[in-house]
């Protein structure tokens, strides 16, 4: 029994580091929680989560689960919710959370808050912080059911500390036939990449509309990148010219980054793109246009051609 | 056998293009919530290749919305039905009332936007199909029909760049960005939609209570960032990176 069940996330590569974070939230509001992990093959995976003070680890490991096909991750996630008696399940925005958790709260027949960005505790009720509009609003919300489904900002709640002692293991039995079995998985784009992921970069080099193709883009935007060991995103309108691929675009409809460092370079500061930066530590623009809205947000703001600049800028950090 | 009936459900949302739009009471501008509109383009694409007979519209709020629903009957919508609602409903009150429009209008699937741009919640698909218990395909930007209209193949948007998946049909389909870029609304075609009706109903004749689960107790502005600093040149920007901002 535990008061919230946190959806953990993993892929090719392991447990999404992420997707932890709700742990933080919880014990900031002073719930217990229960971790579910969902998928074929989970053994390897399972031990550490193990160690954050969960009241459990629940397993859901089936072969029918292999994919996360939302229909069945979100039947399965809300038995579970209700088996536990959760009140509340919590997962990290990501696309992965976005197509699951709202059919969960569905199921669960609960409302809903998406990417809060704060908990605040007033009177003894939970009012929970989040961006509308593109980020120019701020809004408090609260729940007025006794149970909800939140996905968390990944980039407002940090890592949870580890405890030493060890969360038990509870293999939940999952029944195949009980599935819902009208989506079926039939391919993903598998692209490798050596550079860090996006959402949790340390440095984020980003590209707009004049970098016009791939091949200078990955130059340019990549090249800075690779020198400062940093993470390459876009906006939307590279993403649309075919530039660079979909995963790359950041902003109030793609990826939410808050890096120490930020570089949007060719990029006009639209409030759609702003709203995924914001909580950079510091932003570097490079635009040839003295009146680009993003030198408002900028910290730092060099006036000039991309096609100069950002070589020359290259050079200076591989001698530096 | 082509289908027979699209629903795609709309909002009525703040103009997005309109600078100094945040919230509903100082908003001058309305429009069709942009993801919403590339749904109702790629219904009358549909529509237009002889995939399905009709498009059906339904948007839930108060009179306000008409110039809206408007705008979708000139882009083609052959029909709009508008839930008279002026209350503040979250995304599961909205579903819900979706979900017994769909009893009542048996669409063979429902298409709508990926996210509101005001609420910004990326909710209502996903709720609808739970709901219903129908298969999902959400942040699509791409969708092909097989089997003699039985299954759909959409390509998703993902955090790891592309999936497909195929879902059976009916099911809720929620649009990306990059699914198609919407018509112009021409004037003819306005003049047009002013003559078609607007069919009302309330909650109350779809046989629904409903109540906001979510309230919003206050809004306001995020905090201003520090305005920055103007540098002249590479060697300038490298010194401050390091010395000032200690980042490199
Ligand atoms: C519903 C909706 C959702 C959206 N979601 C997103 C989102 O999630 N993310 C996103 O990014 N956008 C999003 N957008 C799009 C957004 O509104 C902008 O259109 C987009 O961010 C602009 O991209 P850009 O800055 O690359 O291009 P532009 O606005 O065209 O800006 C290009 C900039 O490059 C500068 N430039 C040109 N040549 C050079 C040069 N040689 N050297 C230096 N500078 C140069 C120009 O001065 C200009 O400022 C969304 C829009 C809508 C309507
Ligand atoms: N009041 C409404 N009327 C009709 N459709 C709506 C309404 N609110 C939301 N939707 C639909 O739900 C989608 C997702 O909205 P949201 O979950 O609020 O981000 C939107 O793109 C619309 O298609």
């Amino acid at each position: 029994m535990a008061k919230s069940l946190i959806v953990i996330e993993h892929g090719p590569s392991g447990l999404k580091r992420s997707s932890l974070h709700p742990m933080t939230f919880a014990r900031q509001v002073g719930d217990s929680y229960a971790l579910l992990l969902l998928g074929h093959r989970l053994d390897a995976l399972a031990p550490t989560l193990q160690s954050y003070d969960a009241t459990s680890v629940l397993l859901a490991d089936h072969p029918a689960l292999a994919e996360p096909l939302a229909d069945r991750y979100a039947a399965v996630i809300a038995e579970v919710a209700c088996k536990e008696s959760a009140q509340t399940v919590i997962a990290s925005s990501s696309t992965f959370s976005k197509d699951v958790l709202p059919r969960v709260a569905a199921l669960f027949e609960a409302p809903m808050v998406s990417d809060v960005l704060a908990v605040e505790n007033i009177d003894g009720v939970s009012t929970y912080k989040r961006a509308t509009h593109a980020g120019s609003m701020l809004a408090n919300v609260r729940v007025t059911s006794d149970r909800c489904v939140l996905t968390i900002r990944p980039t407002s709640f940090a890592m949870p500390a580890p405890s030493s002692s060890l969360s038990p293991i509870e293999k939940l039995p999952v029944d195949e036939t009980s599935l819902p079995k009208g989506m079926q998985f039939i391919s993903r784009e598998e692209r490798v990449s050596d550079r860090p992921d996006l959402s949790d970069a340390r440095v984020v080099v980003s590209g707009g509309r004049p970098l016009k193709d791939t091949e200078t883009f990955e130059r340019l935007v990549g090249g800075l990148a690779d020198v400062l060991g940093g993470a390459v995103g876009a906006t939307r309108a590279a993403v649309d010219c075919g530039m660079v691929p979909n995963d790359y675009q950041i902003g109030q409809t793609g990826k939410i980054v808050a890096p120490e460092l930020y570089i949007g370079i060719g990029i006009s500061g639209a409030i759609q793109h702003l709203a995924g930066i914001k909580d950079s530590r510091v932003i570097v623009a490079i635009n040839k246009d003295p009146e680009a809205p993003i030198f408002q947000m900028a910290t730092y703001g060099l006036v000039g051609d991309l096609h100069q600049l950002v070589p020359e800028l290259i050079e200076a950090l591989r001698r530096a | 056998m082509p289908l027979a009936k699209i629903l795609v459900a709309f909002k009525s949302v703040p103009d997005p293009a309109d600078a100094g739009m945040s919230s509903h009471d100082i908003a001058s501008k309305f429009v069709i919530n942009p993801f919403d509109e590339i749904a109702i383009e790629e219904a009358l694409r549909m529509r237009e290749r002889g995939d399905v007979a009709e498009v059906a519209g339904v948007t839930i709020g108060p009179a306000a919305v008409d110039e809206q629903i408007r705008a979708a009957m000139a882009m083609g919508v052959d029909r709009v039905i508008r839930v008279d609602d002026s209350r503040a409903l979250d995304p599961y009150a909205i579903s819900r009332i979706l979900c017994s429009l769909v009893g009542r209008e048996q669409p063979s699937f429902v298409i709508m936007g990926k996210q509101a741009v005001d609420d910004d919640s990326n909710q209502v698909g996903q709720m609808l199909a739970g709901l219903l218990d129908w298969p999902q395909a959400t942040f699509v930007s791409k969708i092909e029909f097989l089997d003699n209209y039985s299954r759909a193949c959409c390509t998703r948007e993902t955090d790891s760049g592309l999936e497909v998946i195929e879902v059976s049909l009916p099911a809720v389909i929620t649009t990306d960005l990059r699914l198609n870029e919407p018509r112009y609304v021409s004037l003819p075609g306005l003049m047009k939609a002013r003559r078609k009706t607007i069919e009302v109903a309330t909650c109350e004749q779809l046989g629904i209570t409903v109540q906001p689960l979510t309230v919003i107790l206050s809004t306001a502005r995020p905090p201003k960032r520090p305005a920055g600093t103007r540098v002249d040149s590479i060697a300038d920007l490298v010194a401050r990176l390091k010395n000032d901002a200690k980042v490199l």
